[in-house]
C-alpha cells in the first residue's frame, strides 16, 4: 500500500508539471498581455512589459516561472496589482466550496432518496416521475431554477435574501440552484446501477436465503450500486465546490468561478496559472482518494494490485 | 443503512478537506457581516436615521493605489475618497480643493500650489506639497498604467522619463515647503486646472505609503483618504463600505452618512436588487428599457462614449474617399439606435459627442460643425459607383474587425444588413473576435473596417482630436495628414481658449467631413433607474463618472 502510495504521488507531480506546462504555453499565445488598455503607447507598453519581465523570451519567462513555482510561489496578479495569487484564490475558495458543499449534501442524499424509490418502484408512477424529474434537472440549465428562485423565493415571495453574501441565509438559494443538477445526476445513476445489480445472482441468492429485504438492499445492492456513483462525485465534487460561473455571478456570490474566466479575458497570466493548476490538483487529488474509496466500497478491488494498471 | 451512510459521509468530508483550509476563512467571512450586520434580515435601509446610499459595482476593486488604478471601478472609489489640487463640481468644472490658491507664472509654465492649511488626511495629519510630489513621481518609478496622464498635462521631463532618458527624480514636481508645489509644464496647457482632478495626480503620505509595503491600497486600513468619504470596510469581490470622512477639509458638503457598495456583475440581479430595495440606483440592460421607460425612476444619460468605424486606409478600395463616405452614408443610424439598441444610444455625425463641450457662450461644440458625412442614399449610392470605377473593380469584399460581444455582434450584423443591401458589389463578412484581439489587429492595421469606440480621458473635444495625429496611439488606421497634425499642435499649445475652440472645429471637419477618416456611427447612451429619494447624484461625462459628495437622502 505504502509503495502504491507513493508511485500514485509521483504520477500525480508529473500531470502536474505537464499541466502547469501546457497551460503557461498555451496562454502565452493568447493575444494581448495584461495591460490591454488602448490608451497606452508604445513605450509605455515597453517600460511595463520591461518591468514585469513579459519582454524576456517565452522560454526564460516558463523557467522563471516554474522556478518560482517548485518554491512555492504563484506570483503576483497583474490585474490585482500587487495582489499575490495566493490571496487571489483563498479570498474566493471559502464561498465557493461553502456552497458547493451544501449543493453536494442536499444533491447526494435527495438524488440517492429519489433513486432508489425509483429503483424499488420500477416502472410505477413514482418511478415515472422521479425519472422525468431527473431529465429535467439535467437538461434545463440550472440558471434557469437560479432565475425562478431568485425571482420567486426572493423577490417575490420575500423569503431569503434575492442575492448578495452577508450572512448564513445568503448562501441557500445559491445552494438549493447548485444542487438541482447534482440531485439529477446521482438520481438517475443510483436508479441505472441499482437496477443493474438487482437482477444479479448474487442478489437472488441473498434473496432465497431468506435475508430480508432491507438488508439485501443495503447490504447487497446498495453497496454495489455505489461504485460508479462515487467515480461520478469525486469529479463533480471538484467542481462544485471550486465555483460555477454562473450560479455565483447571479447571486453576486464573491466565488472563484468567475475569476477564472475573467483573469482569461484580461490576460492575468498569473492568476491563470494559478487557478489552472490549484482546479488541477484538486481533480487529482480527488481521482486518488475515489480509487482509495474503491477499496473500501469493494474488496475486491485490490490497491497492491495497481501494478497490473499501470 | 447508518454504517453504509458514513462511507458518504466520508467521501463528502475528504472533499471537504481538500479545500479544508479556505473553507474555513470562507465560512467567517459568510458569516461575519459586520459592520454592516443586518442581523439576518433582508430589509434595506438601517433605520437608525442615517442617510445610506446603495450602490452597486461592476467589480472588485483592483488596487486602490493611485500610482497604479486604471479602471473604472477603482476610479470610482478613489474619486470619492480622495481629493486632488483640484475637483470638479456637479457640472464637471474645476475648483480649487486641497489647494486653496493657484499662481501661475507669466509664460504659464510654473504652477505654483498653496496647500488648504485645513486639509486632513484620515488620520488627522496635514496633507502637505510632498505627499503630491511623492505620489506623481511614484507613478513613474513603478510604471504605472496612467503616466500618459502625466504627458497630457505636460509635465515637465515625462515624456524624457518615459523614454528612460531622464530619471522618475527630474519631473518636474517639487515641493518647496509643507505647504508649497510647484509644478513646471514643457508647454502652457489650457486644461491644467480640469486634469489635475483626475485620480493619477492624487496624493500619498510618503510614510504611511512606507509603512504599509506592498500592501498599500489592498486593504481598506492599508489607505489614508482625504477626500469626502473613507472605507471602513473592504470584503473582497463582495463589497465595501464607505463612512463620511470627518477630517475632510470640506466635510460640511457632504450629507450622506454611509454608501454600502456591493459587487453584482449580473445585470438582472441588480435589477432584483433594486425591486427588493437593496440598491437605490443601477443602470438598465437595454432589454428592459421598454418595460421602464414611464417610470419615474428611470432616466436616460447621454454619456460621451462615441462609437465608429476605423477604416484601412491602405486597402486599395477602401483608400478612395468616396467609397468610405459611401459606407458611412449607405445606413440607417437612427434605426441602429432606436430599434437595435433601445437604450438611449443616438446617431453621431461628426467626432466629437453632443452635450460633451462648448464654447464661451454655451453653444454645444456638436452645433458649430452640424451634421457632418450627410446625404440621402442616392447620394452614396452615387458615390459608391464612382468611387467603384475609380479604383477598378465592380466589387469589393470587405472584413469587419469588432469584438465579440453581444453589442458589436448585433451592431456587425444591422451593417452587413444595411451596407450589402444599399451598395450594390460589396460584402461584408463579419470576424467577431475576444476584445483583447481586436486591439491587437487593429495595432497591427489587419483590417479592412475596424468597429472602435472612445471614452474620454478629460472633458475637452481635444480628447477626441488628438487620437488622429500622425503616428498617434489611437490612430490604428496610419490616417496621416500634415495640415491637421500641424493644426492639433497649434491648438493644443494655444491658451486663448476662443481661438483655439475654432482650431478644434475646424480640425472636426478636415477629419470627418474632408478626409473621411473614420465613419461615426452613435453616440452611447445609458438607461438608469433610481429611487426617487435619491437626489443630486452627480453622474458627470469623464471618468470618474458617479460622485457621490452631493447625494443628498430625503425620504
Amino acid at each position: 500500500m505504502g509503495a502504491y502510495l507513493l508511485r500514485r504521488l509521483g504520477y500525480m507531480l508529473v500531470t502536474l508539471l505537464v499541466i502547469a506546462t501546457a497551460t503557461f504555453f498555451l496562454m502565452k499565445m493568447l493575444p494581448g498581455t495584461p495591460f490591454n488598455n488602448d490608451r497606452l503607447n508604445d513605450q509605455q507598453l515597453a517600460n511595463m512589459n520591461a518591468k514585469y519581465g513579459l519582454d524576456q523570451p517565452v522560454a526564460i519567462q516558463y523557467l522563471k516561472y516554474m522556478s518560482n513555482l517548485v518554491q512555492g510561489d504563484l506570483g503576483d496578479s497583474y490585474k490585482y496589482v500587487g495582489r499575490s495569487v495566493t490571496e487571489v484564490i483563498s479570498e474566493r475558495i471559502g464561498p465557493s466550496a461553502l456552497i458547493g458543499f451544501q449543493a453536494l449534501i442536499v444533491g447526494t442524499l435527495v438524488g440517492l432518496a429519489l433513486g432508489v424509490t425509483s429503483a424499488l418502484r420500477h416502472n410505477s408512477l413514482l418511478d415515472y416521475t422521479s425519472v422525468t424529474l431527473a431529465v429535467l434537472g439535467m437538461s434545463i440549465p440550472s440558471f434557469i431554477f437560479a432565475a425562478l428562485l431568485q425571482y420567486y423565493v426572493g423577490l417575490k415571495w420575500g423569503l431569503l435574501p434575492p442575492a448578495l453574501w452577508k450572512g448564513y441565509e445568503y448562501t441557500i438559494l445559491p445552494t438549493l440552484a447548485l444542487s438541482v443538477t447534482v440531485i439529477a445526476t446521482v438520481a438517475r445513476f443510483i436508479r441505472t446501477e441499482m437496477l443493474d445489480v438487482i437482477n444479479q445472482d448474487y442478489v437472488m441468492t441473498a434473496q432465497a436465503k431468506g435475508l430480508n429485504q432491507r438488508k439485501v438492499i443495503i447490504r447487497h445492492v446498495l453497496r454495489n450500486a455505489l461504485i460508479p456513483v462515487v467515480t461520478m462525485l469525486g469529479p463533480l465534487a471538484v467542481n462544485i465546490m471550486t465555483g460555477t460561473l454562473v450560479i455565483e455571478k447571479i447571486f453576486s456570490v464573491p466565488g472563484l468561478g468567475e475569476q477564472f474566466s475573467l483573469s482569461v479575458i484580461v490576460n492575468d497570466y498569473s492568476v491563470i496559472m494559478g487557478i489552472t493548476l490549484f482546479y488541477s490538483f484538486l481533480f487529482i487529488f480527488m481521482v486518488f482518494i475515489v480509487d482509495i474509496l474503491y477499496g473500501l466500497l469493494d474488496p475486491r478491488i485490490n490497491l497492491r494490485g495497481g501494478s497490473q494498471k499501470g | 443503512m447508518k454504517k453504509r451512510k458514513s462511507f458518504l459521509a466520508f467521501t463528502l468530508m475528504a472533499a471537504l478537506a481538500v479545500t479544508g483550509c479556505n473553507f474555513n476563512s470562507g465560512e467567517s467571512s459568510s458569516q461575519s457581516p459586520e459592520p454592516n450586520n443586518n442581523g439576518g434580515t433582508t430589509t434595506e435601509q438601517p433605520s437608525s436615521g442615517k442617510k445610506v446610499l446603495q450602490v452597486f459595482n461592476t467589480d472588485e476593486i483592483p488596487s486602490l493605489d493611485s500610482a497604479h488604478v486604471h479602471e473604472t471601478v477603482s476610479f470610482t472609489v478613489l474619486n470619492n475618497t480622495m481629493d486632488g489640487l483640484y475637483r470638479r463640481d456637479q457640472n464637471g468644472q474645476p475648483y480649487l480643493a486641497i489647494a486653496e490658491k493657484h499662481d501661475v507664472s507669466a509664460d504659464n509654465l510654473v504652477h505654483t500650489f498653496t496647500i488648504r492649511e485645513n486639509a486632513k488626511w484620515s488620520d488627522g495629519s496635514p496633507v502637505t506639497a510632498k505627499d503630491f510630489e511623492f505620489s506623481w513621481k511614484k507613478v513613474f518609478k513603478e510604471a504605472g498604467h496612467y503616466s500618459f496622464m502625466f504627458e497630457t498635462l505636460a509635465v515637465k521631463n515625462a515624456v524624457a522619463i518615459e523614454k528612460g532618458e531622464k530619471q522618475p527624480d527630474e519631473l518636474g514636481v517639487k515641493a518647496l515647503d509643507d505647504r508649497t508645489l510647484e509644478v513646471t509644464l514643457e508647454n502652457p496647457n489650457p486644461l491644467l486646472n480640469q486634469l489635475l482632478s483626475f485620480p493619477t495626480f492624487y496624493p500619498q503620505k510618503q510614510e504611511f505609503v512606507e509603512s504599509k509595503g506592498d500592501k498599500y491600497g489592498l486593504e481598506y486600513d492599508n489607505m489614508l483618504y482625504n477626500g469626502p468619504f473613507m472605507l471602513t470596510d473592504w470584503k473582497h469581490d463582495q463589497g465595501w463600505t464607505y463612512t463620511k470622512n470627518p477630517n475632510y477639509w470640506d466635510a460640511g458638503k457632504v450629507k450622506l452618512d454611509q454608501i454600502d457598495g456591493y459587487v453584482v456583475k449580473d445585470a438582472p440581479a441588480r435589477l432584483t436588487l433594486f425591486e427588493a430595495g437593496q440598491l437605490d440606483r443601477i443602470e438598465l440592460d437595454s432589454s428592459y428599457v421598454d418595460q421602464f421607460k414611464d417610470d419615474p425612476r428611470f432616466h436616460i444619460i447621454e454619456t460621451p462614449t462615441i462609437y465608429f468605424i476605423r477604416f484601412n486606409h491602405e486597402h486599395p478600395v477602401l483608400k478612395n474617399k468616396n467609397i468610405r463616405k459611401a459606407i458611412s452614408m449607405a445606413w440607417d443610424k437612427k434605426g441602429l439606435t432606436d430599434v437595435i439598441l433601445n437604450d438611449g444610444s443616438s446617431p453621431l455625425n461628426g467626432l466629437v459627442p453632443k452635450r460633451f463641450a462648448t464654447d464661451a457662450s454655451g453653444k454645444d461644440f456638436r452645433e458649430f460643425n452640424g451634421d457632418l458625412q450627410q446625404g440621402s442614399l442616392e447620394d452614396a449610392k452615387k458615390l459608391w459607383e464612382q468611387g467603384l470605377k475609380e479604383s477598378g473593380v465592380t466589387e469589393v469584399k470587405l472584413g469587419v474587425n469588432a469584438a465579440d460581444t453581444d453589442r458589436s455582434k448585433k451592431i456587425g450584423e444591422y451593417l452587413k444588413n444595411q451596407l450589402e443591401k444599399n451598395l450594390p458589389g460589396l460584402t461584408l463578412e463579419l470576424k467577431n473576435v475576444p476584445s483583447n484581439q481586436r486591439l491587437e489587429i487593429e495595432k497591427a492595421i489587419t483590417y479592412d473596417l475596424s468597429l472602435g469606440t472612445w471614452g474620454p480621458d478629460y472633458a475637452d473635444p481635444m480628447t477626441y482630436i488628438d487620437m488622429w495625429v500622425t503616428g498617434g496611439s489611437a490612430n490604428r488606421m496610419k490616417y496621416s495628414n500634415p495640415k491637421y497634425d500641424e493644426l492639433v499642435q497649434q491648438a493644443k499649445l494655444n491658451t486663448d481658449l476662443e481661438s483655439r475652440f475654432k482650431q478644434m472645429v475646424e480640425l472636426e471637419k478636415i477629419l470627418i467631413e474632408e478626409d473621411v477618416a473614420i465613419a461615426p456611427m452613435y453616440q452611447e447612451g445609458l438607461a438608469i433607474l433610481q429611487k426617487e429619494y435619491v437626489k443630486d447624484f452627480v453622474y458627470l461625462p469623464t471618468a470618474p463618472t458617479n460622485n457621490y459628495l452631493w447625494v443628498d437622502i430625503v425620504k
